[in-house]
C-alpha cells in the first residue's frame, strides 16, 4: 500500500495565464526531418513559437565555391532531397544564363518531364505524410500514407530506369541532360501517370468526405495575401492565399510556354486551400508530362561536347538569378561567375526556408494539435531549409 | 509598373543610384539609402513580394548586400544592392519593412558577420550559437578546423 502522505501532490486545475515552454523536436515525427519548435503555451494554446533550424546544415553555398560546374549539379540535388530534380534544374539554368549556353529542344522537354514527375512524387510524399501526421482521424492514419508511397515508388522506378538512381540524380547538366530515355520508358511512364491520375480522385474522396479531416484542415493556419508576400512564401502556399503566381506561367523557362495547363488558386489561405492547390497540381503536372511525351522532339540531348575533365566547363564573368517553380515554390539560384570552372559565389533561395519562416507568424493562437497540421501543410524539406 | 517607369522613378528619387537595364532590374545605392530604397520599392514600385537577401564578399572592396523583391501583379523584379565598403560589416535592417528579411538577415549575420541595425532578434540561425567565425567570408578557409569537429 502506498503511503499517501509521501506522495507529492500536483495541482492540476489550471487557472490563469501561467505559461509553459515546450520543445517540439528536434526529433519529432511531424517535422519530417530535424526541426525544433520551442513553443510557449497557455494551456493548450500556443502563444509564441521560436523555430530552431540548422540541424542539416552543410554549407552548400561554400561547397559550391569549391566544386566545378560539372560536379555541383549532383550535389545540388542534396539540398531538397525530396525533389532533387528541381534544385539541379535551377543551378544549371543559372550557369547557362551567364554562359549563354543553348539547350536543345529535346533536352528542354526531358527536363520538363522529369521536373513534373518529380512534382507528382514530391506531392505524393507530402500528402501521405501530412495525412499520417493528422493521425487516427483518417482511417487509422497510415492508409493514405501507404497508398501514396506505393504511387511514389512507381515514379522512382521511372527515374531509376532513366538515371540509375532513385533519389539523387545528377540528371541535369550544363547544356542539357545527361541521359536520353531508354527503350520502353515512354510506355512505362504513360502507364504510371494514368494509374496515378485515376487514384488521385480516390484519395480526394477518402479525405473530403471525412468530417475529421475537414475539421482539422479548414480555417486552420490562415495566411493572408499581404502576409504571404511580405514573408515571401511561394508555390502552393502563395497560390493557396489567392495569388496566381506560378513561374511556369509568369516567367516561362525550358519551353513551358509550349504546354497547356491550369494554375490552381484558392483564396482561403488555410491548410485546406493549400491541400486543394496541390491536389489540382497533381493533375496539371500529369497533363504536362502527357503533352511533353506526345510532342517530344528528336535531336541531341546536350549542346556540350563530352567532358574529358570536370574542369572543362568555364563560365564567363557575370551573374544571374535563375528560378524554377519547384513543388514547394520558387527555388532560386543566384550565381556569380568569375570566368573559371567554379562559381565565385552561389546563393540558394530555398523555397522551404522562406515557407517555413511563415510559422512564427501563423501558429500563435492555435492549439498544439494544429501545429502539426500547419507544419505539414507547409511541406518543408529540411535539407532545403538548412542547405 | 513597367520596367522603364520603374527605372525613371528610381533615377528621379535616388541620386547616384546605378540602375541596370535588364531583368531583374539591378539597382545599386549607397548603404545610407539602403532601407529607403527598400521602402520605396515596396510602397511606390509595388514590389511587395520578398524573394531573398544575401551578401557577397568581394575581398578587398568589401562586402556587398543583395536583396531581391518582386511586384507579382506586373511581373517587375528588382534586385537591390549596396556596397558596404572595405572593412565595414554593418548595414541597415530591412526587417521593419519586409518581414521576410528576418531569417534572411539572421543567415547573413551567421554566414558573413554583417550586423543589421534595427533587426529585432539578430542571432545565428543555421550554425550553433557557439560557432566562431563566419564561413562564407572568403578569408574563412574551407578546411578550417573547428572544435569539436577537428
Amino acid at each position: 500500500m502506498l503511503d499517501q502522505s509521501t506522495v507529492a501532490r500536483v495541482e492540476l486545475d489550471w487557472a490563469g495565464p501561467e505559461r509553459l515552454t515546450m520543445n517540439m523536436g528536434p526529433q519529432h515525427p511531424s517535422a519530417h526531418g530535424v526541426f525544433r519548435a520551442i513553443v510557449t503555451l497557455e494551456g493548450e494554446t500556443v502563444v509564441a513559437v521560436d523555430a530552431v533550424i540548422g540541424y542539416l546544415h552543410r554549407c552548400h553555398e561554400k561547397l559550391a565555391e569549391t566544386l566545378t560546374y560539372a560536379q555541383y549539379p549532383s550535389i545540388a540535388s542534396k539540398t531538397d532531397y525530396v525533389a532533387a530534380m528541381t534544385s539541379e534544374f535551377a543551378y544549371v539554368m543559372a550557369a547557362e544564363e551567364i554562359g549563354k549556353v543553348e539547350v536543345p529542344k529535346r533536352a528542354q522537354y526531358l527536363r520538363v518531364i522529369c521536373a513534373e514527375l518529380q512534382r507528382v512524387a514530391s506531392h505524393l510524399l507530402w500528402l501521405g505524410t501530412w495525412c499520417m501526421d493528422m493521425g487516427g482521424a483518417l482511417g487509422g492514419g497510415a492508409t493514405i500514407f501507404l497508398y501514396c508511397i506505393r504511387e511514389r515508388e512507381d515514379i522512382l522506378d521511372l527515374f531509376e530506369s532513366l538515371v540509375g538512381a532513385r533519389l539523387l540524380y545528377g540528371f541535369y547538366q550544363v547544356g542539357g541532360v545527361r541521359y536520353d530515355i531508354p527503350d520502353g520508358w515512354v510506355a512505362q511512364c504513360r502507364a504510371t501517370i494514368d494509374r496515378i491520375d485515376q487514384r488521385i480522385g480516390e484519395y480526394e474522396q477518402m479525405l473530403e468526405q471525412n468530417p475529421f479531416f475537414l475539421a482539422r484542415a479548414k480555417g486552420v493556419g490562415v495566411v493572408s495575401r499581404e502576409l504571404a508576400q511580405d514573408v515571401g512564401i511561394a508555390g502552393p502556399l502563395l497560390r493557396g492565399s489567392g495569388i496566381p503566381w506560378d513561374l511556369r506561367r509568369t516567367a516561362p523557362y525550358s519551353s513551358y510556354e509550349d504546354f497547356d495547363f491550369r494554375i490552381p488558386v484558392e483564396t482561403d489561405g488555410d491548410c485546406f486551400a493549400r491541400y486543394r492547390v496541390r491536389m489540382v497540381e497533381f493533375r496539371e503536372a500529369i497533363t504536362i508530362v502527357r503533352q511533353a511525351l506526345d510532342k517530344l522532339p528528336a535531336g541531341p540531348i546536350s549542346s556540350r561536347p563530352a567532358l574529358k575533365s570536370v574542369a572543362q566547363i568555364r563560365i564567363q564573368k557575370g551573374e544571374s538569378y535563375a528560378r524554377v517553380e519547384g513543388p514547394r515554390g520558387e527555388v532560386g539560384c543566384y550565381l556569380i561567375a568569375d570566368g573559371s570552372a567554379k562559381p565565385y559565389r552561389m546563393k540558394w533561395r530555398g523555397a522551404s526556408f522562406s515557407n517555413l519562416s511563415i510559422l512564427p507568424h501563423i501558429i500563435p493562437g492555435h492549439k498544439v494539435a494544429d501545429v502539426v497540421a500547419i507544419m505539414g501543410s507547409v511541406d518543408p524539406v529540411f535539407g532545403e531549409v538548412d542547405r | 509598373m513597367s520596367l522603364d517607369e520603374a527605372r525613371s522613378a528610381i533615377g528621379a528619387r535616388f541620386s547616384g543610384a546605378e540602375v541596370g537595364t535588364g531583368t531583374p532590374l539591378v539597382v545599386t545605392v549607397s548603404p545610407g539609402q539602403w532601407a529607403e530604397l527598400a521602402a520605396f520599392a515596396k510602397e511606390t514600385l509595388g514590389c511587395r513580394f520578398f524573394s531573398f537577401l544575401t551578401a557577397v564578399d568581394w575581398k578587398e572592396p568589401g562586402l556587398e548586400v543583395v536583396a531581391k523583391v518582386d511586384n507579382l501583379d506586373d511581373g517587375l523584379a528588382v534586385m537591390m544592392k549596396t556596397r558596404l565598403g572595405p572593412g565595414v560589416s554593418t548595414c541597415a535592417s530591412l526587417t521593419p519593412i519586409y518581414r521576410g528579411a528576418d531569417w534572411m538577415e539572421r543567415e547573413c549575420w551567421d554566414m558573413f558577420g554583417i550586423r543589421f541595425d534595427g533587426h529585432p532578434d539578430l542571432r545565428r540561425i543555421l550554425l550553433d550559437d557557439t560557432w566562431e567565425g563566419h564561413p562564407l567570408l572568403k578569408s574563412y578557409a574551407v578546411d578550417t578546423p573547428h572544435p569539436p569537429y577537428r
